[in-house]
C-alpha cells in the first residue's frame, strides 16, 4: 500500500499554472526526495498535500483513504506533518508551547500542562541529540534553533507522512547528520518521508527515490541509484532556458573598480568574502538557499552592519552602517520581497518612483510636481514601464512592471552600484528576459551591478562573472565565458550546458563545506 | 524563592509595573499620610473606583493579545446601565441581569461578525459601535437617568459590602482569577496568544483564528456589560454617560501591565496591577489637592513614563 498518492493535480494562481496534471506517489518506509528548480512547483504540491492550497483538479489519497476536504486540520488528521520555512512558529511563545500548539499536554482536569510539554520537547531534542532550550521564547532564537524547533514540531506529531521542506538550510553539519540518523529510524518504523532540498549531496545520502518537477510538470520518478547527480541536474534544468538564450551579452568594457570587498563578514553570514566589481560589469552571486548571498547583499546595502573586513567604493574605504550610508555612497538595493520592501502598492507609479529622491525635488518642503512628473516620465520611458499612466496605482501593474518601478526608483537616485536580489522572482517568463535585458543595458551605461538569482539560467544570461557561494563563504569566481562550450552552435543548448556546469560547481562547493565544516 | 528575586530585578523592564506600583504607593504613603491616604476607607475607595476598569481590562488583555482592539466597551457599559435599569423597572432584577448580559453578547456578536466575516478592522468596527451604543442608550432613555429601585440588585452589583469589604472587590478578584486562569492554563488562552503572536503561523498550525477573534470580541462586550451592571448597581440608576471614556483607561491599564498592543503578549495579573495603579494615581492626585486639569496632565505623564521605561532599547 502506498502512503500518499496524488493523481492529476493541477493548481493555478492568477492564470499562471503552478502545477499541471502532476502525479506523485510515496511509499511507507522510504525517504522520497522532491526536486526541481525555482518555480518548478515543489512548494505548491507540498502545500496542496498539506491542505494549505486546494487543488483545482486531481485526487489525493493518504494511506488508501481519499482526502476530500483540503484544510491543514484535515491533512493533519490524515497523518501528514510538515515543517514550513519559518512560517509555522509563533515568536512570542516558547519552544515547547510552539511544538505542541493545539496538541498541548493536559492535566487530569483538562488544563494546559506546560511542564509536561517542556519535558516532552526535551525528549524529542534528546532523541535528535541537539541542544535547544524548551523554555526559550522562539523570537529570541537564532535561525538554526528555530529550524530545529520546526523539525521537532513536525516529528512530534508521530505522523504517517512527514514532509521536510529544506530542513537543513540553517543547520550545522553535525545537526544535519543527526537528523539523518533520526530519519533512518523513522523509515524503519514505516513512516513515509518527503524530503525537499537543493543540496544534492544530501539527497544522495538520505533519499531512496526521487521525483523531479519542472515548470509545474512531473518529469521523472526513479530510484536514486538510477539518478546520478549529473542526470538529476539534467532533468531539473531541462530546456527551461528558452527566451533567455537570445539575450545578447555583448562585449564588455570594464572600467575602474567601483566596489571592492576585502574579507567582509557579517554577524551570522557571510564569512570572509572578497571580490571586486568593475564599472560596466554584472557580477552574479550563485548558491543555494542559506549560502549567504542575500546576507552579503544586505551588508553592501547597509541593512545589516559588517562585523569584519572592509568595503571600498571607487577606491576609498567606506563605513556603511545603515541604508542611508549606502545610498549616500551610491549603492542602491532592489530588495527580494518586492511587495513589502520594494513598492508601496496603493501609491501611484510616479510617487513610487520619486520616493527616494523626495529631498532633491522638494523646495522648502513642498514637492515640486513638475520635477516629479519629469523624473517619472523619464523612468517610464527609459525602462519601458507598461502603465496606463504615471498616476495609476502600482498595484494595477504586472509583476514585471512593478519590478521596473522599483528599479526606476533607485535609478532616480543615480547610483553607481545596483544590488538586485532576486529581481525576477514571481515574474512571468516574458518579462523576465526583459528585466535581464534591462540589467545588461544598465551595465553598458556604466553601472556596476551585483545580481542574486536562484534561477541559474538568468544568472548565466545576465552576468559577466559569477561568484559561487556556499554556507556563507565565497568558493570560486567563475568567468561566465568559460562555462560555454564553444563547440555547441545552438545558443539554447549552449546555455543549458552552462547551467549544468554551474550547477555542478555549486554542488561541489557545498560538498566541500560538508567535508570541512 | 531566593534565586527568583535577582531574576525579577534583571528583567526589571518587564516587571516595571510591579516595581512602579510599589514605588508610587510608598511615595504616596510617605507624602500623603497626613491626608488619610493609608486610611483603610481610602484604600477600599481605590478598589471601588477601580473595579469596573479592572473587570474590562482583564478581558481587554485577551483582545489585545489576540491582535485586536475594542474601543466600544465604555459606551457598551453605558448602554447596559440603561437596558438593565429599564428592564428591572418592568420585569424585576433577574430579568434585568439577563437583559444586561444579552446586551453585551449581542453587541459582541455584531462586533465579531463585522471584524471576522466582513473584514472591517476591529479598530473601525468598535469605533463605530462606540457611537451606535451611546446613541441607542440616549435614545431609549431619552437622555434621562433611569432609577433602579431594587436594593438586592444594588447590593450584589457594586453597592454592597460584606463587613468593611466592598462587593466590588469580589467581582474584581473573581473576574481576575478566572481571566488569569483561562489565559494561562486553557487551550483557548493559548490559542488567543498564538493568534496575536503570529496569525499565519497559528492558521498553519490548525487554529481557526477568525473564530478565536470572534469569541474574544464577544467576551469583551460581555465584560463591558458586567462593568455596566456594576455601575448601575453602585449608582442605583442607568445613565448613558456612565463608563464614558473608560476604554482609554482600560487600554492604558492593560498596556501598563505589559500587554502588547501588537498582540501575542499579556498577563492578567499585570493588567489588574495596571488598573490598580491608575486608580492609585487618581486617588493620590486628588488627595494632593490638584485640580482636575492638573490631574489629567500628571496622570498622562506618569503613564508615558512607565511605558517608556518598559520599552527595550535597540
Amino acid at each position: 500500500m502506498t502512503a500518499v498518492v496524488m493523481k492529476g493535480i493541477s493548481k493555478a494562481f492568477g492564470g499562471v499554472k503552478a502545477l499541471d496534471n502532476v502525479d506523485f506517489a510515496v511509499l511507507p518506509g522510504e525517504v522520497h526526495a522532491l526536486l526541481g528548480g525555482n518555480g518548478a512547483g515543489k512548494s505548491t504540491i507540498l502545500k496542496v498535500l498539506n491542505g494549505v492550497h486546494r487543488p483545482d483538479a486531481g485526487t489525493i489519497a493518504v494511506g488508501g483513504v481519499a482526502l476530500t476536504t483540503h484544510t491543514p486540520e484535515a491533512s493533519r488528521a490524515a497523518g501528514i506533518a510538515m515543517n514550513f520555512q519559518e512560517m509555522s512558529l509563533i515568536p512570542t511563545l516558547s519552544v515547547a508551547q510552539n511544538i505542541f500548539l493545539t496538541r498541548e499536554a493536559r492535566t487530569k482536569r483538562g488544563f494546559l500542562d506546560d511542564p509536561a510539554c517542556e519535558a516532552k520537547a526535551a525528549e524529542i531534542f534528546a532523541m535528535l541529540e541537539v541542544k535547544v532550550d524548551p523554555k526559550a521564547v522562539v523570537g529570541t532564537l537564532g535561525a538554526g534553533q528555530k529550524q530545529l524547533t520546526e523539525i521537532a514540531k513536525a516529528i512530534s506529531q508521530s505522523s504517517k507522512v512527514l514532509i521536510l521542506d529544506e530542513p537543513s538550510t540553517a543547520l550545522a553539519v553535525s545537526d544535519v547528520e543527526r537528523l539523518f540518523t533520526f530519519l533512518r529510524k523513522l523509515k524503519a518504523h514505516g513512516v513515509a518521508v518527503i524530503y525537499v532540498s537543493h543540496r544534492m549531496d544530501e539527497i544522495a545520502r538520505i533519499a531512496d527515490r526521487a521525483t523531479i518537477l519542472r515548470d509545474g510538470k512531473h518529469v521523472i520518478t526513479a530510484p536514486l541509484r538510477d539518478l546520478p547527480i549529473d542526470t538529476m541536474i539534467e532533468h531539473i534544468v531541462g530546456k527551461r532556458s528558452k527566451g533567455l538564450a537570445d539575450v545578447q551579452r555583448g562585449a564588455v568594457t570594464l572600467g575602474e573598480v567601483l566596489l571592492e570587498a576585502r574579507g567582509l563578514s557579517g554577524g551570522h553570514k557571510p564569512h570572509d568574502v572578497s571580490f571586486a566589481l568593475h564599472r560596466g560589469e554584472v557580477l552574479g552571486l550563485a548558491g543555494v538557499l542559506g549560502s549567504g548571498r542575500s546576507s552579503l547583499a544586505r551588508l553592501i546595502a547597509g541593512i545589516e552592519p559588517a562585523t569584519a573586513g572592509e568595503l571600498r567604493i571607487r577606491g576609498e574605504a567606506v563605513s556603511i552602517r545603515k541604508p542611508s550610508d549606502a545610498i549616500a555612497a551610491g549603492v542602491a538595493l532592489v530588495p527580494e520581497a518586492r511587495a513589502t520592501q520594494g513598492i508601496i502598492p496603493a501609491h501611484s507609479v510616479a510617487s513610487n518612483i520619486v520616493l527616494a529622491v523626495l529631498n532633491r525635488i522638494s523646495g522648502k518642503g513642498v514637492v515640486d510636481r513638475a520635477k516629479a512628473q519629469k523624473i517619472s516620465d523619464e523612468m517610464i520611458a527609459r525602462l519601458q514601464i507598461k502603465t496606463a499612466s504615471r498616476d495609476h496605482a502600482v498595484s494595477t501593474l504586472s509583476g514585471g512592471n512593478q519590478q521596473k518601478v522599483v528599479i526606476g526608483k533607485w535609478l532616480a537616485t543615480d547610483p553607481d552600484i545596483l544590488v538586485l536580489d532576486e529581481p525576477t522572482a514571481g515574474i512571468d517568463i516574458g518579462s523576465k528576459s526583459e528585466i535581464i535585458r534591462l540589467v545588461r543595458d544598465l551595465a553598458a551605461q556604466g553601472k556596476g551591478i551585483v545580481m542574486i538569482s536562484s534561477e541559474l539560467s538568468e544568472l548565466l544570461t545576465a552576468c559577466d562573472r559569477i561568484l559561487v557561494m556556499a554556507d556563507g563563504r565565497a568558493h570560486q569566481m567563475i568567468d561566465r565565458a568559460t562555462l560555454d562550450d564553444p563547440a555547441e552552435p545552438d545558443p539554447g543548448l549552449r546555455l543549458q550546458g552552462a547551467e549544468r556546469q554551474l550547477q555542478i560547481e555549486i554542488q561541489k562547493a557545498l560538498s566541500q563545506e560538508t567535508l570541512h565544516g | 524563592m531566593a534565586e527568583r528575586i535577582p531574576a525579577f530585578l534583571a528583567n526589571w523592564r518587564q516587571n516595571i509595573i510591579y516595581i512602579g506600583f510599589v514605588v508610587i504607593f510608598v511615595i504616596f504613603a510617605l507624602t500623603l499620610s497626613d491626608k488619610g491616604f493609608l486610611n483603610p476607607t481610602n484604600l477600599l475607595n481605590i478598589i471601588r473606583q477601580t473595579a469596573m476598569i479592572a473587570v474590562m481590562a482583564v478581558v481587554m488583555t485577551f483582545v489585545l493579545a489576540s491582535g485586536e482592539i475594542d474601543l466600544s466597551i465604555g459606551a457598551v457599559a453605558g448602554l447596559t446601565t440603561v437596558t438593565v435599569a429599564m428592564t428591572i423597572a418592568v420585569a424585576g432584577p433577574f430579568a434585568g441581569v439577563m437583559a444586561g448580559v444579552a446586551t453585551g453578547i449581542a453587541v459582541g456578536c455584531f462586533n465579531g461578525w463585522l471584524t471576522t466575516r466582513i473584514g472591517i478592522p476591529s479598530f473601525l468596527t468598535t469605533l463605530a459601535m462606540m457611537g451606535i451604543a451611546k446613541g441607542v442608550a440616549m435614545w431609549i432613555s431619552a437622555t434621562a437617568a433611569v432609577p433602579i429601585l431594587s436594593p438586592g440588585y444594588s447590593w450584589a452589583f457594586g453597592g454592597g459590602s460584606i463587613g468593611p469589604v466592598p462587593v466590588l472587590l469580589f467581582w474584581m478578584l473573581v473576574v481576575g482569577a478566572l481571566g488569569h486562569f483561562v489565559l494561562r492554563r486553557t487551550g483557548f488562552g493559548r490559542r488567543v496568544l498564538a493568534t496575536g503572536g503570529g496569525e499565519t503561523a497559528a492558521r498553519y498550525s490548525g487554529i481557526d483564528t477568525a473564530n478565536i477573534k470572534f469569541k474574544v470580541l464577544v467576551l469583551s462586550s460581555t465584560a463591558a456589560a458586567i462593568a455596566g451592571m456594576l455601575y448601575a448597581g453602585r449608582l442605583q440608576s442607568g445613565r448613558f454617560q456612565l463608563g464614558e471614556g473608560d476604554e482609554l483607561s482600560v487600554i492604558a491599564a492593560a498596556v501598563l501591565g505589559g500587554t502588547s498592543l501588537f498582540g501575542g503578549k499579556g498577563t492578567v495579573v499585570g493588567t489588574i496591577v495596571g488598573a490598580l495603579m491608575i486608580g492609585l494615581i487618581n486617588n493620590g492626585l486628588i488627595l494632593m489637592g490638584l485640580e482636575f486639569s492638573q490631574q489629567l496632565i500628571a496622570r498622562g505623564a506618569i503613564i508615558i513614563f512607565a511605558v517608556a521605561l518598559s520599552q527595550k532599547r535597540a
